[in-house]
């Protein structure tokens, strides 16, 4: 490929009027509305005098509630983006396959699948299970918040600064086209000059670090926060498959982070570690990606999974059957993540022997996660099952899970993968499997500590409404990639020869995503309609579900403290245990409480972190080193802030809970 | 309302079967040996794993069903959470399926190693002893497919051919990105990367234009990146292979360089005579002239390295090559390779 020479200005490094879109009427469009709906809320927020609130109650707060309600914002947010893509890869490919050009050519197809892919995993599915983890797991296990407040703080805006990241590079400059875990040589810097890549690494890079320290700080909090008598064996699943998924964060993000960086040096100091020449081998990378990218998949699952637990407990009236099992079906799952990864790339020609045993511990691991299955449903047997919104987003996962897990064992069997590897069939199943446990374990946990959050339940008739329509859109959407995958179609193509079969199934496949796009569409209603609606849907008693776990044991919402008394737990199922032995709520005998003030060093940081990262992407040395500077210099600055912390005094607890026991005592 | 907006779903699936009948599912009827043994495998695996999945979706829904609040007939047994003969059977029926399946797989991936010659012509004809593979190499270039035919001394473009019922054992390499050379109705793919080679054997056990394709994202013009197989009559293929060679293009070092400059949508094109090195001189990345082969750099690697003076390419070279003098090379009598020696000698006594 011919090497373009840049010009790079001192200020300015390779960024030029150049790299604005400005010949690309879509973006520009985009751009507008983007910039206009910016003015418009940036004006309704001045004009309410929101600014201070948000500043002082949101973005500075340590909270792990507030937090965790953040990420949630902002994943759904991001899903808009990571679905706007797949509406326009639906759309080109329906035409593309009547041998048209379409209107995406490569240079942005490519950008679009890339973006599409690096934004739900990184900056949808992660940030919600961040979100959910963060919220519910201290509530759970009795403590007032997570082992490191600020950090926590910190690694929310560290994410918020990957999204800024891949979001300017709509605007200035472009995206990776190397597809979401950008394979070297073709990201390397002959085949990738562009900033693409590098917006693509940096962005990974700030956002991989919020995070790890986002996996120490609930790693810590698990293991050293549980309340007294909350032995591992009593703490609930959710908050189990939360310690498994954080182990397995600290355990593989520093491997994406070295991978990363090395790819960095390459492209920026001229190394050969991935190259083909002078020493690299690109087929390094595809491994140590891939050491990280599986275990990274059953970060999303496993939550998933607690969150499954709790509500298939919970709506069954009903013990979750096989505790221990499920507590080791877990551990299991989490240790054989890591002898898995070479399945992704059976195709590379490792030879026999060494496909022959990653596919049977690829096998090996669908048999703890089909106990699971069975648990959940000898759960439901003999109980009493309401299907509220929650518990119909669990009869779709326990559908659709398990079709996607048989196609994925299927694909273990190194000679069937080798006719199926990157085809739509490789696309389907993943797809499968992600929105059929990670999306709607996702949802379902949101609708279920929705109440506890915000103090009202979901509008149920929009809850079903979304159910339906993601649910029954899924099939349309992916069945068919299903087929063209056997028909031999490879993924990642922006054109095609003529073929009416072709069109016929994308033309399904889109039909599905429009169904799709109403079920997200009903979900956003579902919460507007719902916060009008709040005085009807209100949560008095904070335990609208007749729970099981020691979250329902709050208000809804929790105050700041979570719990007055720290509780002293005897049983599984804290909760339920104290409620079927007749547990009072101390009324006296408040005592003042201990909490971490808010800080505004985490978005500081964040923002001075995300300027370096532009920096490094356009070039610009002054601001990257200046960024990173100032960044060290913050952070020392934080070190020296004594004054953080303070006490709710004791009449405040009182009032609390005083007013607590009113809103109980007017329901009974 | 739950049940029969299920209905629906499994119903709005007629429609889509329908459809299929006009589809050329090509991994379900393939035209070659392997890729059907691997269509069998893919049935088998799905059966073996229906097997358990088909009584889980029915219990689900039956379940379900059956223990909904409304149902006040269903024995409602909320201490129910333990049952050592249930678990046998979750945790042992599953592991039997996958004991099962993992003997398949072992089998199979050995047997299928795209590595692996050809022991039959397909499911009734064994190969006899005495047949030699028809050799194919393959490049991968921006944004084409490259294929020598060192037997018969030619090469094409975006076009590949074969005598029906005869082994072709595919050598694959390529030049700039990861690529994945794959012919769904023929065999599996493997990927195609610069300075590796990899090895696919198939077969074509009927005639027909089939198609073929990079299966790895490589860049702007992959999806261009197409060509066309043909199974044809041993009569069929020598015909084409004599038109191919009645042109006057030749494929030499300085043709290939020009080749392998980035295009797209490349149209097919024969090279009456392709040059017999070229295909090694493209696995070790020494195409141009003025570039050491990386088969000299490895050599020169494991006698110990050059040292510094290895930086120089002419220095290098004379450090590697032979001589009566060296006959293991002068790396071998070089001061690191003194420190090799050492090292062995320490580590022995």
């Amino acid at each position: 490929m011919s090497s373009i020479p840049e010009t790079t200005t001192f200020l300015f490094g390779r960024l030029s009027l150049d790299s604005l879109p400005l010949h690309e009427p879509v973006v520009v469009a985009t751009f507008c509305g983007v910039a206009l709906g910016g003015i418009v809320l940036v004006a309704a927020l001045t004009y309410f005098r929101l600014w201070g609130y948000l500043w002082n109650e949101w973005f500075t707060s340590i909270d792990h509630k507030k937090i965790g309600i953040m990420y949630v914002i902002l994943a759904i947010i991001m899903l808009f983006r990571g679905f706007a893509d797949a509406v326009m890869m639906r759309i080109q490919q329906v035409w593309a396959s009547t041998g048209a050009e379409g209107y995406l050519n490569s240079h942005h197809y490519d950008q679009v699948y890339t973006a599409h892919g690096v934004i739900m995993i990184f900056f949808v599915a992660m940030p919600l299970v961040t979100g959910l983890m963060n919220f519910v797991v201290p509530l759970q296990i009795g403590a007032r918040d997570v082992a490191f407040p600020f950090l926590n703080n910190f690694s929310f805006w560290m994410t918020a600064g990957g999204v800024v990241l891949t979001m300017i590079s709509l605007f200035v400059g472009e995206f990776a086209r190397t597809g979401w875990l950008a394979y070297p040589p073709l990201s390397g810097i002959e085949y990738s000059p562009g900033v693409g890549v590098d917006y693509y690494i940096w962005g990974l890079q700030i956002a991989g670090v919020g995070t790890l320290l986002s996996g120490v700080n609930l790693l810590v909090t698990i293991v050293k926060m549980r309340a007294p008598g909350m032995t591992l064996m009593k703490m609930p699943v959710f908050t189990w498959t939360a310690l498994c998924t954080n182990i397995l964060i600290v355990a593989v993000f520093p491997v994406l982070t070295a991978t990363l960086a090395l790819l960095a040096l390459d492209r920026y100091a001229g190394t050969n570690f991935f190259t083909s020449d002078l020493g690299g081998n690109p087929m390094m990378y595809v491994n140590l990606i891939w050491i990280w990218g599986h275990p990274e998949v059953y970060i999303l699952i496993l939550p998933a999974f607690g969150v499954f637990s709790e509500i298939v407990a919970t709506f069954s009236r009903k013990r979750l059957f096989g505790y221990v099992t499920m507590v080791w079906a877990t551990a299991v799952i989490t240790l054989l993540s890591y002898v898995v990864w070479l399945h992704h790339f059976f195709t590379m020609g490792s030879g026999a022997s060494v496909n022959t045993f990653f596919g049977i511990t690829t096998m090996i691991i669908s048999v703890p996660t089909g106990v699971k299955i069975f648990n959940w449903l000898f759960t439901m047997y003999k109980g009493r099952i309401k299907f509220d919104v929650p518990m119909l987003w669990t009869m779709g996962f326990l559908i659709t899970f398990t079709i996607g897990g048989m196609t994925g064992v299927l694909m273990a069997v190194p000679p069937a993968d080798f006719v199926l590897h990157n085809s739509l069939f490789l696309i389907a199943h993943f797809h499968n499997v992600i929105i059929g446990g990670v999306v709607f374990g996702m949802l379902a946990g949101i609708v279920y500590w929705y109440p506890k959050a915000f103090g009202y339940r979901l509008d149920p008739f929009w809850g079903k409404m979304s159910f339906w329509f993601w649910f029954i859109g899924f099939y349309f959407a992916f069945m068919p990639l299903y087929v063209l995958g056997l028909m031999g179609v490879t993924r990642r193509l922006s054109q095609f020869e003529a073929d009416t079969s072709l069109t016929v199934l994308f033309g399904v496949a889109a039909f599905g995503v429009v169904l799709i796009a109403i079920g997200i569409g009903c979900f956003v209603l579902q919460l507007i309609v719902s916060y009008i609606k709040r005085d009807q849907l209100r949560d008095e008693t904070g335990d609208p579900w007749n729970g099981r776990t020691l979250e329902w044991s709050t208000s809804s919402p929790p105050p700041a403290y979570n719990f007055a008394f720290t509780p002293v737990v005897h049983d599984l199922d804290a909760w339920w245990d104290m409620k079927t032995r007749g547990y009072k709520r101390p009324l006296a005998g408040f005592r003042p409480i201990h909490m971490p003030k808010n800080t505004g060093a985490g978005i500081i940081l964040a923002g001075l972190s995300t300027a370096c990262g532009f920096g490094l992407i356009w070039h610009m040395w002054w601001l990257a080193i200046g960024g990173l500077a100032a960044t060290i210099v913050a952070a020392i600055v934080h070190t020296f802030n004594y004054n953080r912390d303070y006490y709710i005094p004791a009449e405040t607890v009182a009032s609390t809970e005083e007013a607590r026991t009113e809103a109980l005592a007017k329901q009974a | 309302m739950l049940i029969s907006s299920r209905i629906l779903t499994r119903l709005s699936i007629l429609p889509l079967l329908a459809m299929l009948g006009g589809c050329d599912i090509v991994l379900l009827n393939p035209a070659g040996d392997i890729a059907l043994q691997q269509r069998n495998l893919i049935y088998t695996a799905v059966g073996l794993m229906l097997l358990i999945v088909v009584p889980v979706l029915i219990m689900t829904l039956v379940i379900a069903w059956k223990y909904r609040e409304g149902n006040s007939k269903a024995e409602y047994d909320p201490d129910f959470h333990h049952s050592t003969k249930i678990e046998i059977v979750v945790w042992g029926a599953p592991i039997a399926i996958i004991l099962a399946l993992g003997a398949v797989t072992w089998i199979a991936t050995h047997k299928l190693d795209p590595k692996q010659p050809l022991t039959r012509i397909d499911a009734s004809t064994p190969l006899p002893a005495d047949v030699k593979p028809l050799e194919i190499e393959v490049v991968a270039l921006d944004w084409k497919w490259l294929f020598l035919y060192p037997q018969q001394g030619f090469a094409t473009v975006n076009e590949v051919a074969a005598p029906v019922n005869v082994p072709i054992r595919f050598k694959i390499t390529g030049t700039t990105a990861m690529n994945s050379f794959f012919v769904p109705a023929l065999a599996g793919q493997i990927y195609a990367m610069p300075g590796m080679q990899s090895e696919l054997n198939a077969i074509v056990n009927r005639e027909g234009v089939f198609k073929g394709m990079s299966a790895n994202v490589s860049g702007a013009g992959f999806s261009h990146m197409n060509f066309k197989f043909h199974g044809l009559s041993q009569q069929g293929f020598e015909e084409w292979v004599a038109k191919a060679k009645a042109g006057t293009d030749t494929l030499d070092r300085t043709k290939f360089l020009e080749l392998a400059k980035p295009t797209e949508k490349e149209p097919v094109r024969t090279f009456a005579s392709a040059d017999p090195a070229l295909f090694d001189a493209v696995v070790n990345r020494c195409v141009e002239e003025d570039k050491i082969c990386m088969r000299d750099i490895m050599h020169i690697d494991m006698l110990g390295g050059g040292g510094k003076a290895g930086i120089n390419k002419e220095q290098a070279l004379r450090m590697g090559l032979c001589t009566p003098n060296a006959p293991y090379g002068s790396a071998f009598y070089s001061p690191i390779r003194e420190d090799v020696t050492k090292n062995e000698e320490k580590q022995a006594g």
